[in-house]
Parts: structure tokens; sequence; C-alpha cells
């Protein structure tokens, strides 16, 4: 294993959220370049984990450790991750009335542009890059002078994190249920602006309840997660297997294996 | 005491009550005066014992001995220069201590079916207009406050809308305090004719941090089919004492959008009563205090649909930090035959700190059976997954915090219609809750 290429290394991670235990013991190696989909029923600990990964205050790491570019994540607070250039791409997204979406862009944009020391811009050099960024995901540019996020439907909301990660530039985009809540149509367009985002200098980490939304971003590794823990690891056609059976076999399968062991 | 003694019950007001002006020409105007001072000599300060006045204590006043403002300081174009607003540039009028500043105000809507000008000049020639509605609709017999203020009504603003007349640009009244330890009785008068729109800003500043009182009255009359856009912007001293009291009617169809916004004064109370005269009226009341240090911002509305088809909408935000306390009543009266009444209130209210304070009492009283309302309250922090998100976008703690307070606040005054003001309190706001970043 090449290890200037891995981006983030997961070693044992437990942690919990009001005094129960979600995740218990999860390890994950991400490589520069790599789609890596996590999948798993509802209640197995995979937005948990999302939500760990950014830092978020409800939830309590109780062992293991999360390196990131070598780097003790787990220390970082939640805007030192995300300067640092780990993305959150909410299952829920904020509303902030009163806040525009493009005033909150250019703030988010210019304080991550001022923490890498580079160049920040003033709000009509930021229409013009905003207003190429939202043709990825195909949303009008009305979107940018309306509230963040409110009164958007679930799509738009969904476009809009999409929009950010185009903004921000992250190196490690994690996408909780970003297809949740979108019809068909509304998932190509994400999809699609997920795939142009993709870089080889990038690692994104898919979580996701459905197989559907791997037909039009195609991981390198599919992740099963259950009761917390990893329980099967396999290439793209292992989400296809999941979306004919179900859960219940690759559990199954990991408790006889851990039987025999 | 060795000076009239003017009968008073009350030995505060009895000082307060000297040093009135002269009687005028007008026994009309006479006659209200006289009938004021019987009523604020009757009435005493209220105290915490008085239901409408149960969270806000007055007695801070009580340790001051203010007397009115002898003689007008005068300002230079220079010293107001930062007040003024560009979109109401063309029609303004400036009250210094009170004191009607001719020089400093301009009245070019003069020649266009407006009349913006001092009520002094007005009675000479509008005498018939102000007799009709001066003192008419702000209630002295029972507010000790209004009392005191009609008791001294001499000169104040008056602003006339003939009939169809659709102003485009905003006018604006400026008091501006100057003096310390004075008791200012600002007084205006607003008469929209029928079918007319206007806009107004009715703003309190103060050149220096200090100790006065001002107790303002204004009168709103809103005709039929009118529209009166009414703003005001109290950013009185943070060591004054502000206590206004606005009343409104409205006629058959006729529309009033309010907007308050409170950033000032040690103690403020506004209190604004809106009476609906006649069928299908719309009415909006909007409102926002941004206080912290130990400022008090007491907001009391009175929603009275006395008749049938009128709608109101209100929505009241408070954002308190340190030791701050704000208090919001907004009561709203149904009457019995006020069919198809329509209205909504929320009172939302944002603590920053441990020590701050807010009492929220939305009064719903309904003696119709065919209508709709509805109202609400919030108190609350700043929201953690609020926080999380713009964390995760990359700003710190503080900048997160900052922007949604902003946020909150903005919600407000996005809905201010003069572009230059809004703007202007939007920096005020940003200045406000960014400060915080050093505390």
């Amino acid at each position: 294993m090449n290890n200037k290429n891995i981006l983030l290394e997961v070693r044992n991670l437990s942690a919990e959220v009001a005094g129960i235990e979600i995740l218990k013991g999860i390890n994950l190696v991400v490589k520069v370049g790599e789609v890596h989909a996590l999948m798993g029923p509802n209640g197995s600990g995979k937005s948990t984990f999302a939500k760990v990964l950014a830092g978020h205050i409800d939830y309590t790491v109780t062992g293991g450790e999360v390196l990131y570019q070598g780097k003790n994540l787990l220390e970082m607070a939640p805007e030192e991750r995300s300067r640092a250039g780990v993305f959150l791409a909410f299952q829920y997204p904020i509303e902030i009335p009163g806040v525009s979406n493009s005033a909150f862009l250019r703030l988010a944009y210019n304080t991550l542009q001022a923490a890498r020391g580079r160049e920040e811009l003033d709000p009509l050099e930021f229409d013009d890059f905003i207003r190429e960024k939202i043709k990825l995901v195909e949303m009008d540019p009305s979107f940018l002078d309306r509230s963040v996020n409110q009164g958007f439907s679930g799509g738009e909301k969904k476009r809009n994190e999409i929009v950010q990660m185009a903004v921000l530039e992250p190196k490690l985009a994690v996408l909780d249920e970003t297809d949740s809540g979108l019809d068909i149509d509304a998932l190509k367009v994400v999809a699609n602006g997920v795939n142009h985002l993709i870089r080889p200098d990038n690692a994104i980490i898919l979580v996701t309840h459905y197989q559907r939304l791997l037909n039009y971003i195609v991981p390198d590794y599919v992740h099963v997660i259950e009761g917390g823990q990893i329980v099967k690891t396999g290439g793209k056609e292992l989400a296809l297997e999941l979306e004919k059976r179900g859960y219940d076999w690759v559990r199954a399968e990991f408790d006889a294996a851990r039987a025999a062991a | 005491m060795e000076l009239v003694n003017t009968g008073a019950k009350d030995r505060y007001l009895e000082n307060l009550l000297r040093g009135q002006p002269p009687a005028g020409s007008h026994g009309w105007l006479n006659q209200i005066r006289a009938a004021a001072t019987e009523r604020a000599n009757a009435l005493t300060v209220p105290t915490t014992r008085d239901e409408e006045w149960r969270f806000t204590d007055p007695s801070p006043l009580l340790k001051f001995s203010f007397q009115p403002a002898r003689g007008a300081q005068r300002l230079a174009q220079a010293d107001i220069q930062r007040f003024v607003i560009p979109e109401a540039s063309s029609d303004r009028l400036v009250f210094i201590d009170g004191i009607y500043a001719a020089e400093l105000s301009t009245h070019c809507g003069n020649e266009h079916g407006i009349l913006v000008t001092s009520l002094a000049q007005g009675l000479s020639s509008h005498g018939e207009i102000l007799q009709q509605h001066l003192a008419r609709n702000a209630d002295f017999d029972n507010d000790v406050f209004c009392a005191l203020n009609t008791s001294f009504l001499r000169d104040g603003a008056l602003v006339i809308i003939n009939k169809n007349v659709a102003y485009p640009a905003p006018i604006h009244l400026l008091f501006i305090a100057t003096k310390p330890e004075t008791a200012v009785y600002p007084r205006s008068l607003v008469v929209a004719g029928p079918g007319s729109r206007c806009a107004l800003i009715e703003e309190y500043i103060s050149l220096a941090e200090n100790v006065y009182f001002n107790n303002a009255v204004t009168e709103v009359v809103v005709g039929e089919n009118a529209r009166v856009q009414h703003t005001k912007l109290q950013q009185e001293s943070r060591a004054a004492f502000h206590i206004a009291n606005c009343a409104v009617a409205l006629a058959r169809e006729a529309n009033y959008i309010s907007d308050t916004v409170t950033l000032g004064a040690r103690f403020s109370r506004h209190n604004l009563h809106v009476l609906q005269t006649a069928e299908g009226t719309h009415c909006v009341l909007d409102g926002l205090a941004l206080i912290s240090g130990r400022q008090l911002a007491d907001t009391h509305t009175y929603m009275d649909h006395a008749k049938p088809g009128g709608n109101s909408r209100q929505l009241h935000k408070c954002i308190v930090d340190d030791a701050a306390h704000a208090v919001f009543s907004g009561k709203v009266l149904v009457r019995e035959g006020a069919q198809l009444t329509d209205s909504a209130q929320s009172s939302r209210n944002l603590l920053l700190s441990d020590k701050a304070h807010v009492d929220t009492k939305p009064q719903l009283e309904i003696f119709a059976d065919d209508v709709k309302c509805a109202h609400g309250a919030t108190v609350g922090q700043l929201d953690a997954e609020e926080v999380f998100y713009l964390r995760s976008r990359g700003l710190d703690d503080q900048g997160a915090r900052s922007l949604l307070t902003y946020a909150f606040a903005a919600e407000i005054i996005d809905k201010i219609p003069v572009a230059s003001l809004a703007r202007q309190l939007r920096h005020t706001v940003m200045e406000k809750t960014q400060l915080r970043e050093s505390t």
C-alpha cells in the first residue's frame, strides 16, 4: 500500500450519541481518487459515521482513531476539518432565513480561501464564479438571491449541498444520503454534478440506503455497515447483489465467519 | 415646593408638569391641553402592580429630575448630515430636543399634494384638519405619559397627504436629543387622505450618551383605501428613557404597515395601538428589539379589530444579550361582530447570554365566532444544528453565531422599504453582532 495516497484511515472507531453506542469498531482506508459507497439498513450507523467525520458535537468518540492526511482528525474542530478539506453534504440541510444563499456561499468560500492562504473574491467576482458553479447542478440563479435553503424543496436543498461542494473543493467529501428525497431526474442531475467534481486528488464517501445512486456515481468499493461495523466490502457489483438480496445474508455471513474464527 | 401647586397626586408628575409652555391662541387646543393636564394630575406613574407594566418597572425614571428643554440648541447641516436618508432628503422635519428646527428641515413635497410642516405652522393653515384629528386618537385619559405629552403639546410634526396622492419618497421625521436631564415631548400627527399612499420614517437619535427623557406621541390617521408605511427607528442614547405612544386609526380598506426597530435607550417602552374603525383593513405590525448591556426594551402592541373583515400580521423579534431585558406584549382584540377577521401573530426571541431575559405575552381575545386567529411565541438560543452546519462550512463558532444572530434580525430589517435605511441597519446589526467577537 502506498501510504502517500492514503487520505483517510479509520481504525477501530467507536462512537456514541446520548449514551448509546452506535459505532462499534469501524475500519476503513480511503485513498485519493477513490469513490467509496457506504451502504446499510436504517440504524446501522452510516449517518453517524458521516457526522463523526465532520465533527458533530452530539456524537462522542469512545475509541479508535481517525487519521486524515496523516493527522488526528478527531482533535480538530468542525471548522478546522472543513478548512483542511473535509466536506459533509447534509442529509437534512439547514435553512437559514435572513442570509442570502450567495452571501453564505461567498462567506464560506472566502473563509476557506483565507485559511488556505489564497485570494478572496469580492461580491462581483464571486458572482461570476458562482454562476458557473451552479450550472453544474442546473440550479436556477434565482436560488442565489433566496435565503439559504429556505423554502427549497428537498431536491433543491440537495443541489445546494453539491453547489457548496463545488465551491469549497474538498479533498474528502462525505455525501450523507444525498440521493434521498430525489426524483429520478433530480438524482441524475445531482449525480452528474458530483461526477464532475471527482478528481484524481480527492475522494468521496457516498452514504446511501439504496443502490440507485450507484448507477450514476460508480463506486470503486462498496462497504456494508451493520450494527456499527463494516461487515462486508466488495466492488460495485456488491451493491447490485444487496439490491436483490437485501442485507440479512451479509450479516449472517459475517456472524458465521466470526463464529468460525 | 414653593412654586405653583398643580394639585398633582404624584410628586414626580407634579415636578414634570412644571415649566409648561403658555397657552396659545387656539381655544380648542388649549382645552385639550387643560384636559390632559388634569388627567396627568389625576394619574400616577405606573408600577409593576399595574397589569400593563407587570414586566417593566418604570421606577428608574423617578431617580432623575427632568426639566423641559429651555431654548433650542442650534445645529448646522453638517451636524445632522450623517442622519440624512438619501431617499427621504426632499421631505424632512428635524426637531432638536423637541423644538422644531426649520433651517434643517426640507419640504419639497408641499407643491405635490402633501403638507410636511410643523404643527405650529399647520395650526394656522390647516386648523380644521388638526382639530379633527389631533389628540383624538392617542388616549390621554388613562395613559399618564400620553397625558403628559398632550399637556405639553404646542408643536410637533405634521404630515398631511391629500386625497389620492401617491407620494413616492419617504418622509423623514428626525428627533435629535442633545441636552442632558431634559424631558422632551415630541408630537407627530399624520393624516393620509382617502386613496393616498406614503412612507414615513420616524427616527429618534442622540448626539451624546446623555440621560434624558423622551416622551413621544404619534398619531396616524389612515383614510379609506389609503396606505401608510411607517418605520420607527429608536436609537436613543444608551442612558436615555424613551416612552412612546403611537395610535393609529384605520378607515375602510386602509393599509398600515409598521416596522419598529429598537436599538437604543437604557429604558424604552413603545405602545402601538391600532384601531380598525371600518371594514376590510390590512395591517402589518413587525418589530425588532436588539439590546445588550443593561438595556430594557418593552414593546406593547394592541390590535383592535373593532369591525369585520380586517386582517393583521405581526412578527416581533427580540435579540437580547448580556443582562438586558426585553418585553413583548401583543394584544389582539376581535370585538363582537368583527366577523371574518384574519389575524396572525408571532413573537420570536433569541437569548444570547445566560443573564439575558425576555418576557413575552401574546394575548388573543375573541368575541366573534367566524374568525381566523393564530398566535405563537418562542424563546430560545441559537440552534446547535444551525451552528454546526455553518462550522462544517468553515466558519468558526463565533462567526457562525454572529451570522445566525444577524440573520435573525435581518428578517425584520429586510422588510423596511427604504433601501439605504435597511442597508444602514444591516450594517449596525452586523457591528453589534460582531462586537461579541471581542468579548
